[in-house]
């Protein structure tokens, strides 16, 4: 069962890769660097990680998702459709003129609980969130998926003062560690580090772990909140010459790169 | 002004527990009967106005009615993103409220002085803007507010504000309340400094002047419907920059419909950056009673 799980997952992973991939290039929009970087974070909590589905998408009692790394939208909106919350053809017109899918996540996408875009807003929404479901929906979930660079914002750190002080244990947020924010690494830019030790002393429980390993992931994300899973990734997973690059932000990939890049992923064209 | 709100909401919060409270510590004196009544519709959520706009946010998407109380700037400006992307973008029904409108903080100096908060708030898609310039209003606009459920700022004064009104108002005040009635000049206001304008066309008055005076506790949306087809001159008088305030407001309404009127606005006509008591400031601004008579004056006769 469990190897069951973990290659689907997997494959859900290197299926948001190959779309994101797609839909950047077609659309030459940016931030594929931080796509492929949090493939596996949504893979893991799409594949029955949290409790959601196109069928219960305005249940009460369903787990929030909140994406608050909203320039991620590319991936979010593969595992969205992967997943059957939205249909193929809205991919197909990722940031062209009129569409729904632009390039920072919005809500009024089927799935999508809040619009975002602007770094900070997710957790103190998700707080919001938790603070609610705990009096109403004791097994509900929120999740949150944040960059590291995204730390430096101050919400973050009001956040983690107030989940603290109200014991959301229906809280977990994962953060997609991959060191590197807009210009820099997140240690030249501001240092987070010691992260884990920081958050252990607002009174939060953490769990550090490969990013990229879906096991792992699944298995962090489910201990008692508030939880924090620094997830240890690669900017540009995948894609051998995207990792580890600033340019991968902001760039698109070419016809020539995508092609490269797919077959990294095992599509050949 | 504070209290009346606040003994209503926990009153309509009673009836409702989808009604929460949650302010960014402060109220003294204020919120402590709420949150001793209500301790589970009452969060403190410390010095951290962002995280508090977004929070609310959250809970409103359950279907809650979350009220966020804090003082002037500290409730807007401080976390202005958060009101428009987690509240106003999501139409959600959070209020924005903020006491100490204007000057009303007097002493406590420029961070404390609530002048630019209307143009904010009602730039905001989705916004509702209202300031009340009493006790009465209050209670009619927190009724529609509480009706309503859509994202909405109230502006509220600090407290000991003059009864403007003397009786129950009619819910139907989107058009303006009219308190005086008068052929020469219509003088329009929002908020408290009405206790001013009042004076004023007494004043006026005195010289022969008489002034028609209408009171606007709402201020966005905006309804010009009560003084778009008079031709007296129109003066805007507010506690508040008029750059955007509700002078423009007006502005913005009559430009959507065939109005000849002549408009004036006063408002706050300095930086902001000047020290004393509420009254005080409302004079160097332009804004005491006998400088607002001033001005009319002036500008009626400059008109003829």
């Amino acid at each position: 069962m469990s190897e069951t799980w973990r290659k689907q997952t997997e494959k859900l992973a290197n299926e948001i890769r190959v779309k994101s991939l797609r839909m950047t290039s077609k659309a030459k929009a940016s931030h594929i660097g931080s796509c492929l970087s949090v493939a596996d974070i949504f893979a893991t909590i799409y594949s029955g990680t949290a409790k959601i589905s196109p069928e219960t998408v305005d249940a009460p009692a369903r787990d929030r998702v909140l994406v608050s790394k909203g320039h991620v939208a590319a991936a979010y909106y593969a595992v969205l459709e992967s997943t059957g919350f939205i249909d193929v053809s809205e991919l197909d017109s990722y940031c062209q003129d009129g569409a729904m899918l632009g390039g920072h996540v919005s809500a009024k996408v089927n799935g999508v609980e809040l619009s975002t875009g602007s770094l900070g807003h997710g957790l103190p929404y998700g707080v919001g969130l938790a603070l609610g479901l705990g009096a109403s929906f004791p097994g509900t979930r929120v999740f949150v998926v944040m960059s590291d660079g995204e730390l430096d914002e101050g919400t973050t750190w009001e956040s983690a003062l107030i989940a603290n002080h109200h014991k959301l244990d229906n809280l977990v947020v994962v953060v997609d560690r991959n060191n590197l924010q807009s210009l820099d690494t997140t240690e030249n830019t501001l240092a987070l580090e010691p992260l884990a030790d920081k958050w252990r002393a607002f009174g939060w429980n953490v769990v550090e772990c490969d990013g990229h390993d879906v096991e792992k992931l699944r298995d962090s994300m489910n201990r008692t909140g508030p939880l924090i899973v620094l997830a240890t990734t690669v900017k540009g997973k995948g894609v051998s010459f995207m990792n580890n690059s600033v340019a991968w932000h902001y760039r698109s990939p070419s016809e020539e790169e995508l092609t490269d890049a797919l077959i990294e992923l095992g599509i050949k064209s | 002004m504070r209290q009346v709100f606040v003994r209503q909401l926990l009153e309509a919060a009673k009836k409702d527990s989808n009604i929460i409270l949650i302010t960014g510590d402060l109220g003294y004196g204020v919120l402590d009967e709420f949150a001793k009544t209500l301790p589970l519709q009452f969060i403190n959520a410390g010095v951290a106005e962002q995280t508090m706009a977004s929070l609310a946010g959250g809970l409103a998407s359950l279907k809650k009615k979350v009220f966020i109380y804090s003082i002037g700037n500290f409730s807007t400006l401080r976390c202005l993103e958060q009101i428009r992307n987690d509240i106003c973008s999501m139409n959600h029904s959070v209020t924005v409220v903020s006491v100490g409108a204007g000057f009303s903080y007097g002493p406590q100096g420029y961070t404390h002085y609530a002048i630019e908060d209307i143009s904010v708030m009602r730039s905001i898609s989705k916004m509702n803007v209202y300031c009340p310039s009493d006790s009465n209003e209050v209670s009619v606009v927190l009724t529609k507010i509480l009706n309503e459920e859509k994202p909405s700022y109230l502006r509220l004064g600090k407290g000991g504000e003059p009864l403007l009104h003397q009786s129950n108002l009619s819910s139907d005040f989107e058009n303006g309340i009219t308190l005086r009635s008068g052929p020469d000049a219509t003088m329009i206001f929002t908020g408290a400094i009405g206790s001013q304008v009042l004076q004023a066309a007494d004043i006026l008055s005195s010289t022969g002047i008489k002034a028609e005076v209408i009171s606007f506790p709402q201020i966005s949306p905006i309804s010009v419907r009560k003084i778009q087809h008079s031709t007296s001159v129109l003066f805007t008088i507010e506690e508040h920059v008029t750059r955007g305030g509700f002078g423009s407001a007006v502005l913005e309404g009559l430009s959507e419909v065939d109005s000849a009127r002549r408009v004036k606005m006063l408002g706050v006509n300095y930086d902001g950056h000047s020290l004393g008591s509420h009254s005080y400031l409302q004079d160097i601004s332009g804004l005491s009673a006998t400088k607002i008579a001033d001005y009319v004056n002036s500008k009626l006769a400059s008109s003829i």
